[in-house]
């Protein structure tokens, strides 16, 4: 299915940004699959985020970037709002916003210039609250969540967007296991739907549960492969010094960190 | 509808409230003079005193609520576009700007702040008005953005010292207008007339308009800066017609009733501390609730050492520093789990 198809869902040819006078990506080339779930990991400061950001035009940038086929630089903002869908780390100050105000600030690609929102989008906005399990706390503001509760809300924002690209940075953060777990099989229904999700996760073991894994080392990419793929875990070896390691459990995957001691006996 | 009524009720609750609020203050303030209470509703049958409510009494009162209105509106916008609870007009350094504006007005243009010609309140407004804007800008290009709130809020500190003190420079410099200066910086709102409150009328409606038409995008910063540009909101613009908006009704409130402190911090704030609302509904609220404030200290500094009365301004500072440090309080004691 994923073949068939002949233009990767997000490709970029050339990418260079800077973060004040420091250039942090230095000529990335990359193509993102359709109807897939990749990973970005690497070590702090390999440039993931700014890679998401870059990605998502969020930030300037030198190169060249699609969308579904179409150069991100020139398409109109509304339309990529409603192709494109962004979450990042926690930066919300909306205390004061109930769950169903933010969540339907998702819609806004959508809605005319405060316009009412449509049947569509409230059913839309109810989808991804029951998707997130947000729903019962609807009515509540923002600033009565917990930290797991309040990310929940905030991904149920993205997936309100009905994007067919949803860029994530660190969407697991404050999220207990159980919620965690919730998360994965919502990615997994994202990419069956035909949807395609890139996410920047510091849990490597999180992370091999993608599809395609691709990693950054100071800004360049060093690998890029299925998660199942032994040249992606040596890979990832590779680029944490050997500090982690990659063992199956099962049929899943998870890295370890490795002490000094047990490196040298391996 | 799926969604819950409950925050719109209380925004509707805390509107209806705060507009019962103001007329009835409206009624007490042009029922309170120089010689005390005197029923507006008794005036009608003497031509003189109608005359002093309808020249002098009416103007201030709706002068008050509307500089009052311009305030809470900038504040609430401040906060939103800043996404910092302690953004006002005046940590922004444009109260300072635009006092500084008025100042080298009344130095160079030789008018008095008393006058009321509409000619020279427009003046006075284009002046307070262009150093509000040079304020706030100054602010944004110290900070390098509005990203940085500790940042930003010290550059608002600094413009706002040093633009304060050229003013004071000005003033010393040209002793002629010393003390109507000194007047005008602690702020009263005996300078409203009739041209002034039609102009603060006009600016108030002008900004409500745009700034609600805004509102959304002030949601949607709220989620952040990134997230809000995700969402296809031309930023830049939206900012800069916030900031315009911001120094437009600082800048107008200031040039008419000098300076004029807390009332753009506490309006927002009392509304959150009743109502959890969406800034289309906050916009409005903070405006209603500045009015209400305003106005309440404006007839309470009248009242309260009659025939004399104190400079609103240092009403205000008293009444909304102490309401904010009850609220830090309160909030301080709630996160801890203390029950009051």
């Amino acid at each position: 299915m994923k073949g068939a198809l002949p233009v990767g869902a997000v490709q970029a040819h050339g990418i260079r940004a800077s973060l004040g006078q420091q250039e942090i990506l230095h000529g990335i080339d990359l193509t993102l699959q359709r109807a897939c779930w990749t990973s970005i990991v690497g070590p702090n400061g390999a440039g993931k985020s700014t890679l998401l950001k870059v990605l998502a035009h969020l930030l300037p940038y030198s190169g060249v970037v699609t969308l579904l086929g179409q150069p991100l630089a020139t398409l109109p903002a509304r339309l990529r709002a409603q192709q494109l869908a962004w979450l990042g780390q926690s930066e919300t100050s909306a205390e004061d916003l109930t769950v169903w105000d933010v969540a339907m600030l998702g819609r806004l690609p959508y809605q005319p210039w405060l316009g009412a929102p449509s049947a569509a989008d409230a059913t839309a906005v109810e989808q991804a609250l029951r998707a997130t399990q947000a729903w019962d706390w609807r009515a509540r503001t923002l600033g009565q969540l917990s930290g797991g509760e309040r990310q929940r809300v905030l991904l149920a924002r993205a997936l309100a967007v009905q994007a067919q690209v949803l860029l994530m940075d660190e969407p697991l953060a404050n999220l207990d296991p159980p919620h965690q777990a919730d998360w994965l099989g919502l990615v997994r229904q994202l990419v069956r739907e035909g949807k395609t999700v890139v996410s920047v996760l510091h849990e490597i073991s999180m992370a091999l549960h993608a599809d395609e894994m691709l990693i950054l080392h100071e800004g360049q990419i060093t690998h890029q492969g299925a998660c199942a793929d032994a040249a992606t875990h040596r890979a990832l070896e590779a680029v944490f010094d050997h500090r982690i390691a990659i063992y199956a459990l099962g049929e899943q995957w998870v890295a370890l960190p490795m002490e000094d001691d047990a490196r040298v006996a391996r | 509808m799926k969604e819950c009524r409950q925050p719109q009720r209380m925004a509707a609750c805390l509107g209806a409230g705060l507009l019962l609020a103001s007329g009835l203050l409206l009624l007490f303030g042009t029922s309170v003079g120089s010689t005390g209470f005197e029923s507006v509703l008794n005036a009608w049958s003497d031509p003189l005193a109608w005359q002093i409510v309808l020249d002098i009494r009416l103007p201030r009162s709706l002068g008050a609520w509307t500089a009052g209105a311009l305030l809470g509106l900038a504040g609430a916008v401040a906060q939103g576009l800043f996404r910092n609870p302690l953004a006002d007009p005046y940590l922004l350094g444009s109260a300072s700007g635009a006092s500084l504006g008025v100042a080298l007005a009344l130095v160079f243009f030789g008018v008095s702040p008393l006058a009321t010609h509409w000619l020279v309140r427009l003046g006075l407004t284009g002046a307070a008005f262009a150093g509000a804007v040079v304020a706030v800008l100054l602010t944004l290009v110290l900070a390098q953005g509005v990203q940085h709130t500790l940042r930003l809020l010290l550059a608002g500190v600094i413009v706002g010292v040093v633009l304060g003190a050229l003013a004071s420079l000005t003033m010393l410099l040209a002793p002629e207008v010393l003390q109507a200066m000194q007047a005008f910086m602690l702020g009263s709102t005996g300078l409203v007339g009739w041209s002034a409150c039609v102009l603060m009328v006009v600016v108030w409606l002008l900004c409500m308009g745009v700034s609600w038409l805004l509102s959304q995008g002030l949601d949607a910063l709220s989620l952040g800066e990134a997230t809000a540009a995700s969402l296809g909101l031309p930023l830049t613009q939206l900012r800069a017609a916030l900031v315009l908006v911001l120094a437009l009704a600082t800048g107008t409130a200031v040039a008419q009733t000098g300076m004029i402190a807390f009332v753009g911090l506490a309006a927002p704030h009392l509304v959150r501390s009743v109502a959890k609302t969406t800034h289309g509904r906050l916009i409005w609220l903070s405006s209603l609730s500045g009015g209400v404030l305003l106005l309440g200290a404006d007839t309470l500094a009248r009242c309260l050492i009659a025939p004399q009365e104190l400079p609103v301004g240092v009403l205000t500072a008293v009444l909304g520093g102490g309401y904010l440090l009850w609220l830090m309080r309160r909030n301080t004691r709630a996160s801890a789990g203390t029950v009051l």
